[in-house]
């Protein structure tokens, strides 16, 4: 479908050409710069987590990508076609959930359904009851299907949001927050859809502020601050990037520290009977010649072991900032 | 692609749907369904079916005691008790001033700014409903408003009019007297040309509403642009302006009411609301289909 070659090649990419790709993305509201200079590469078939703290331009970002906002300089490839002016060819391909649900609080669930339904061209007007009745059955809202909307929970108008985007089968989602007012049932819920969505093919485009929940679906990761983006790549290179922690339980806590420290093991705390420090840079420190150093200094060690560095280590390394700090 | 490959063969149902599908026939059906059933555009059409009743009512308890005419009131009016029938005449033009174009002004200045505030707008967008598309829906719907307003309130009087008072032959303006099937045509003429008389500020009310977010902000707007223009209509100073005004030639529905059928104004009237559909229609068109979507 694309002509041109693309820019750099994206570790660890899928075959195919990129369901999303923004070069020089840039959107100006007023004096204030919303989205500086994006260059995003979303790879097909990939659980794509959008990352950034509130006011970051996430939102902005997927506005631009769904041809809701025009950009103010560069431009946004969806599905191969630049938006807003393929919207009409790419859309009927694109299932979103933009800030949140919007329904008719006048209409019951099944009839909000149908409205979006029948506002989209390609859509075929006699297999509109049975996909409408598939998609509440896939959000789990057929019981609630004849309630008036405005009855429903925050939790339920997030399900049927969702139920909107999957009216049809899609090549790209696009869920900003998905979770959002869920409980944790829900929320789970939601978790295992996604994967089943992917794993029919279906390329996810999630953003989100729970890092917890981008690092237990998404494949991909990007992280977005102030309007630019910090990093993008898979989730493990994005953990990996941040260094991982040793911890150590012994009750020999000022004996521990001096043998670490000699150790070249950094930033060493103490907590109770909880030892942990910043392994140095470099493969050359093996754990386990760590263990038998403690060992040999009399260290009566309980427990030992290096911590793997989440994905909110990583955050915080990337923003040098707590994570919920508007931008 | 694949959807359109998936979508059945059939040989002379697909280029039928698909027309039905470029212009959006599923979405304006879906539009005019949910204005039609919201409780809101069945409120404004109830208060409207209320005023024939209103007058009818009075008519008769104000002939009840069988005193001198004021010679007051809506036109037609001392006609009502002769025939019936007049009631339609006399509830269209006592409604056209005001309360049909209000009830307008509220349905068109929602029907954008009122989906923009609730968030809807940008599903129906991403659906993709298609801008262009999504305007004309929107104005289509206003449009079978106020036929349906107009026709509520023809309607209604006749109703009332047939209950209270007798129905017969129809003496018109210019003395000549017609038969009560034709005064019925008439009628329908005329409820016809009262609700074209409302083209123009349906347009001017879809254009208010691509400027704002706030539906109520929007309708709020544009039924006091309809009370101020009225207003200046009013005055004698304003007259070189006042041919442009879209309620100038709105009662001119009467010259129907002639034999022969003085056509002048009431053509002039609808020039000037085909003006105005097409003026505020393009600016809609233009302000909607540049417009950021940040709600």
């Amino acid at each position: 479908m694309e002509g041109r070659s693309r820019p750099e090649p994206w570790p660890g990419a899928t075959e195919g050409a990129p369901v999303v790709e923004t070069r020089a993305l840039t959107k100006r509201f007023g004096g204030q710069l919303a989205v500086d200079g994006l260059d995003l590469v979303v790879p097909r078939g990939s659980v794509f987590g959008f990352l950034g703290p509130n006011g970051s331009g996430k939102t902005t970002t997927i506005r631009m990508l769904m041809g809701l906002i025009e950009p103010t300089s560069g431009t946004a490839r969806v599905l191969g076609e630049e938006m807003p002016r393929g919207t009409r060819r790419v859309l009927p391909r694109v299932g979103a959930l933009i800030e949140g649900p919007a329904l008719y609080g006048f209409l019951s669930g099944r009839d909000n359904l149908t409205r979006f339904d029948a506002a989209d061209p390609t859509a075929d007007a006699r297999t509109r009851r049975a996909r409408v009745g598939h998609a509440l059955d896939r959000v789990g809202l057929t019981g609630a299907a004849g309630k008036k909307a405005r009855a429903y929970s925050l939790g339920m108008k997030q399900r049927l949001g969702l139920a909107a985007a999957l009216l049809q089968p899609r090549e790209l989602l696009v869920l900003d927050e998905p979770t959002n007012g869920l409980d944790p049932q829900g929320m789970r819920e939601i978790r295992t859809l996604v994967r089943s969505l992917a794993s029919e093919g279906t390329t996810v485009f999630l953003s989100s502020h729970l890092l917890d929940e981008i690092e237990q679906v998404c494949t991909h990761v990007a992280v977005m601050a102030r309007g630019r983006l910090l990093i993008q790549g898979t989730v493990g290179e994005l953990a990996s990037s941040a260094r991982g922690r040793l911890a150590v339980t012994t009750p020999d806590t000022a004996e521990a520290v001096r043998v670490l420290k000699e150790h070249g093991v950094n930033d060493l705390a103490v907590l109770d009977d909880r030892v942990t420090g910043e392994l140095p840079a470099g493969p050359a420190t093996e754990l386990a010649d760590l263990n038998a150093a403690l060992v040999r200094a009399d260290v009566r060690v309980r427990a030992f072991g290096a911590e793997r560095a989440s994905l909110e280590d990583a955050f915080v390394a990337l923003t040098g900032e707590g994570f919920d700090v508007a931008g | 692609m694949s959807r359109a490959e998936a979508a059945p063969a059939g040989a002379t149902a697909v280029p039928a749907s698909a027309a039905a599908r470029r212009w959006g026939l599923s979405l304006l059906i879906s539009e005019v369904t949910t204005t039609f059933r919201r409780w809101r555009t069945l409120a404004l059409l109830g208060v409207l079916a209320a005023v024939p009743v209103l007058i009818g009512i009075a008519v008769k308890i104000e002939t009840g005691d069988d005193g001198a005419h004021g010679g007051g009131g809506p036109a037609f009016i001392s006609q009502v008790t002769n025939n019936g029938l007049f009631l339609v005449f006399t509830s269209l033009a006592a409604t056209l001033p005001f309360f049909l174009p209000m009830a307008i002004g509220v349905i068109a200045g929602d029907s954008v700014a009122g989906e923009a505030g609730s968030g809807t707008l940008r599903y129906l967008l991403v659906a993709p409903a298609g801008r262009t598309r999504l305007l004309f829906a929107k104005y289509a719907t206003t449009m079978a408003f106020c036929f349906a307003a107009t026709l509520v309130v023809a309607v209604s009087a006749l109703a009332v009019g047939a209950l209270l008072f007798p129905l017969g032959e129809v003496t018109l303006i210019s003395g000549t007297t017609i038969g009560f099937g034709e005064g019925l045509l008439r009628a329908l003429a005329i409820a016809v040309v009262v609700a074209l008389s409302l083209v123009g500020v349906a347009a001017l009310g879809l254009f208010v509403s691509t400027l704002t977010n706030s539906g109520v902000a929007a309708m709020a707007t544009t039924v006091g642009l309809l009370i101020t223009v009225q207003i200046l209509d009013q005055f004698p100073q304003l007259s070189a302006i006042q041919p442009y005004l879209f309620p100038h030639y709105w009662l001119s529905f009467a010259d129907l009411l002639r034999d022969p059928v003085l056509w002048d104004q009431v053509l002039r009237n609808l020039g000037l609301q085909a003006l105005y559909a097409a003026v505020f229609g393009s600016a809609a068109w233009a302000r909607f289909t540049a417009k950021d979507i940040t709600v």
